[in-house]
């Protein structure tokens, strides 16, 4: 009888405490990006890329710390700056302490500068800002602060990767360089016209201008002064529709040389590129799928398939910025001291799983990692895009690009206030 | 000098898809005085279908059959919804057209997602034509300007030669007096309408591989639809023809030049500022052409309407 009672009390307490292990607090991470209207499709990829990184890279593992699974919340921010402060409290309110957000660096700066105001006046509240996409270069230089991180390269180290690819090609005499009016196409064409100056006397740009964003129906014209031009390569920055508009047209009206891109690739782009883009597009970008991918790689990418057969995994650095939050909190040995986590954050350097070390350099919180350019093609595709046979594949690798940028990030630390 | 060869075809074939877009649309503003806000949606079932037969049998039959299912449609809509709020007056009937715009818009994002779909021209067709002076002018282009131009000598044959056309064009004016003489005018207004939305289909199908399929492509084409017909006049097919051409023409040329507005400024005398970040018009002497090419054809409907309201081949009305 007493035996019974003492096992009785002995399994209620074990219950307890199991029940205690198993209520530890999640580790929540509030994803604030486009779930809904045009840019959805895009969004939603993306939470989807997170919950995965977070599922197969931490909780399969058994969490973090002492068995704190990680929690991907998905916020819907409509693209809008504005929605976007008001997801950004809503997600403090549940007690949030982690943000990432990526699409438009129009969200990103309203972002980051709430964030920074918040944190300086809600000791007990601060959260971390992890950008994994958003690359307008102000981000980690005149408007950086403690809080943000970027992922990704910015446009800046981007147009490094370009245009080495470029010099080094000896075909490439002329190019020709064409945007969407408004800050990123400009940015792009600015930073194309001082990396080339810099590195070639003998390139020469025989054309830059921007077209009307979202409203050109027809590039034909475009494509006409292009091939006039003369050019041998053409770069661009445009995305979803303008992108694949200007592309087409580029390749059908009888332009040969190669395309240099930002965002020509997923999303359905590359399926519609096709046989055509085959030979043109090239893409800058960071982590290797293809060709030949570890079989590390392979496993993470087939175990998102699994969840999602028509998705695409076309970000690798949101596995990367999972990976690196997950090592951070490990080292700070705790996850709701973000000042730790983000002491923990700078300067760390990260094996990522697609190959190589991603950098985060602790000077303007900017990843610095191999930039690949990627070329369209269905050879030595493991892992194509969008369904097609079509994927990219790395042809060019430039390691730990732009190491030494400079930044004009002056940082304030949150003990130095 | 090739250039502007060239530039003329682009515009040629750029104004001929456009016509087949306000043709239809004018056609159907005539019979019903129902401006059809949908009429670019239909143009984007028109290459989702397409591209949705293709990929089982194949461009051809796309091009086909994917008209008369949007047709077909076209024609549902008329008897089942329009002949239906057309009682309570014009608009209630604009509403009726601009919800099913935003209908079909939906329906396109949840059928085929939201991110492009790979519609091809036919490889068949994938060579160069011909070029000019390093222009290459695609076969597929060429293909577009004939489908479109044998549409328009049909379209004309029939509505002014034939006993059907002209038992249209009574009805547009006169359906009374039609109807008296024992023809069954609601239905040659579903025909009519069924027509019209079968030729934005077509436009759509071979629109939809060159300018990319994706549900954002009603959107981009729609205002520019309704520019083409204000410009022609109204009810007017020939008018649609010329302003779509016109309005193809001057978009592309003023893409193709990087015409600077400082030029034309100083052209007619006036000078540049000495510094242009101290003139309150900074912007406009930075101007150049490509910049505002696609907003040209709205400055040309402006003018048109304040000289010609009744557009450059309309009739005024009472």
């Amino acid at each position: 009888m007493k035996n019974i009672t003492k096992i009785g009390a002995v399994s209620a307490l074990s219950l307890i405490i199991g029940a205690s292990a198993a209520f530890a607090e999640n580790i929540k991470v509030a994803f604030i990006d486009p779930l809904s209207g045009p840019f959805a499709s895009t969004g939603t990829n993306g939470l989807h890329q997170f919950e995965h990184a977070a599922d197969y890279m931490v909780n399969k593992d058994g969490g973090l710390l002492d068995g704190q699974m990680m929690e991907v919340v998905g916020f819907d921010n409509k693209i809008s700056p504005k929605e976007s402060l008001i997801q950004l409290q809503v997600a403090i309110d549940q007690g949030i302490r982690y943000i990432v957000q990526g699409n438009s660096s129009g969200v990103a700066n309203a972002l980051t500068e709430a964030i920074d105001k918040h944190n300086r006046r809600n000791p007990d509240s601060r959260v971390l800002f992890l950008n994994y996409a958003a690359v307008d270069p102000a981000l980690t230089n005149d408007k950086c602060n403690f809080w943000h991180f970027r992922f990704d390269a910015n446009a800046d180290l981007k147009m490094d990767a370009i245009t080495d690819s470029i010099t080094q090609n000896p075909d490439v005499s002329k190019v020709y360089v064409i945007g969407q009016d408004y800050s990123f196409g400009k940015a792009v064409s600015a930073a194309a016209n001082r990396f080339l100056s810099e590195k070639s006397e003998t390139i020469e740009i025989v054309g830059d201008e921007l077209h009307p964003i979202g409203k050109v129906n027809d590039f034909t014209p475009y494509s006409r002064k292009i091939v006039a031009s003369g050019a041998d390569a053409v770069i661009t920055g445009n995305w979803g529709a303008d992108m694949l508009g200007l592309g087409k047209s580029i390749i059908e009206n009888g332009f040969e040389g190669p395309i240099y891109t930002y965002y020509a690739a997923g999303s359905g782009i590359t399926a519609a590129f096709g046989e055509s883009g085959k030979g043109s597009i090239r893409l800058v970008g960071e982590g290797k799928i293809n060709p030949g991918p570890s079989d590390e790689v392979t496993a993470y990418y087939n175990a998102f398939l699994e969840k999602h057969p028509d998705g695409n995994l076309d970000q690798t650095r949101i596995s990367n910025t999972i990976g690196m939050l997950a090592q951070a909190i490990e080292e700070a040995g705790t996850a709701d001291d973000v000042v730790a986590v983000a002491n923990a954050l700078e300067g760390m350097e990260y094996q990522t799983i697609f190959g190589g070390t991603v950098m985060m350099r602790a000077e303007d919180h900017q990843a610095i990692q191999d930039l690949h350019i990627f070329e369209h093609t269905n050879e030595d595709i493991a892992f194509p895009y969008d369904g097609s046979e079509y994927g990219v594949k790395v042809v060019n690798t430039i390691e730990m690009a732009g190491a030494d940028s400079e930044t004009t990030c002056k940082m304030r630390r949150p003990n130095e206030s | 000098m090739d250039l502007i060869l060239v530039n003329l075809i682009d515009g040629l074939v750029t104004g001929l898809l456009l016509f087949m877009l306000s043709a239809g649309l004018t056609l159907i503003f005539s019979m019903m005085g129902v401006l059809n806000f949908a009429h670019a949606s239909f143009y984007m079932l028109g290459a989702y279908f397409a591209y949705q037969i293709s990929i089982a049998l194949g461009f051809w039959m796309g091009l086909l059959l994917a008209p008369l299912i949007v047709g077909l449609m076209g024609a549902g809509v008329e008897r089942y919804g329009l002949r239906r709020v057309h009682q309570y007056g014009h608009v209630p009937e604009l509403i009726f057209t601009f919800g099913l715009a935003l209908l079909i818009e939906e329906l396109v994002q949840f059928v085929w997602g939201k991110n492009h779909v790979p519609y091809n021209a036919p490889e068949i067709l994938e060579f160069t034509a011909f070029a000019i002076a390093g222009n290459s002018i695609p076969a597929y282009k060429v293909f577009m300007i004939f489908i479109s131009v044998g549409i328009f000598i049909g379209l004309l044959y029939v509505l002014t030669k034939t006993r059907v056309g002209m038992i249209i064009q009574a009805a547009l004016s006169y359906p009374r007096t039609v109807e008296a003489l024992g023809h069954n005018v609601p239905l040659i207004f579903m025909g009519v309408f069924g027509v019209g939305t079968a030729l934005a289909g077509v436009a759509g199908v071979i629109a939809g591989p060159v300018l990319s399929t994706f549900p954002g492509m009603a959107f981009v084409l729609g205002p520019i639809v309704f520019v083409a017909i204000v410009i022609g006049g109204l009810g007017s097919l020939w008018g649609a023809l010329v302003a779509s051409l016109l309005i193809g023409w001057i978009t592309t040329f003023a893409k193709s030049y990087n015409i600077e507005m400082e030029a034309i400024l100083n052209g007619i005398g006036i000078a540049t500022p000495e510094s242009l970040s101290d003139s309150p018009f900074r912007d406009v002497w930075s101007l150049t052409s490509p910049q505002i090419a696609d907003i040209l054809p709205y400055i040309l409907m402006v003018l048109v309407l304040i000289f010609r309201p009744a557009g450059l081949f309309g009739k005024r009305t009472q």
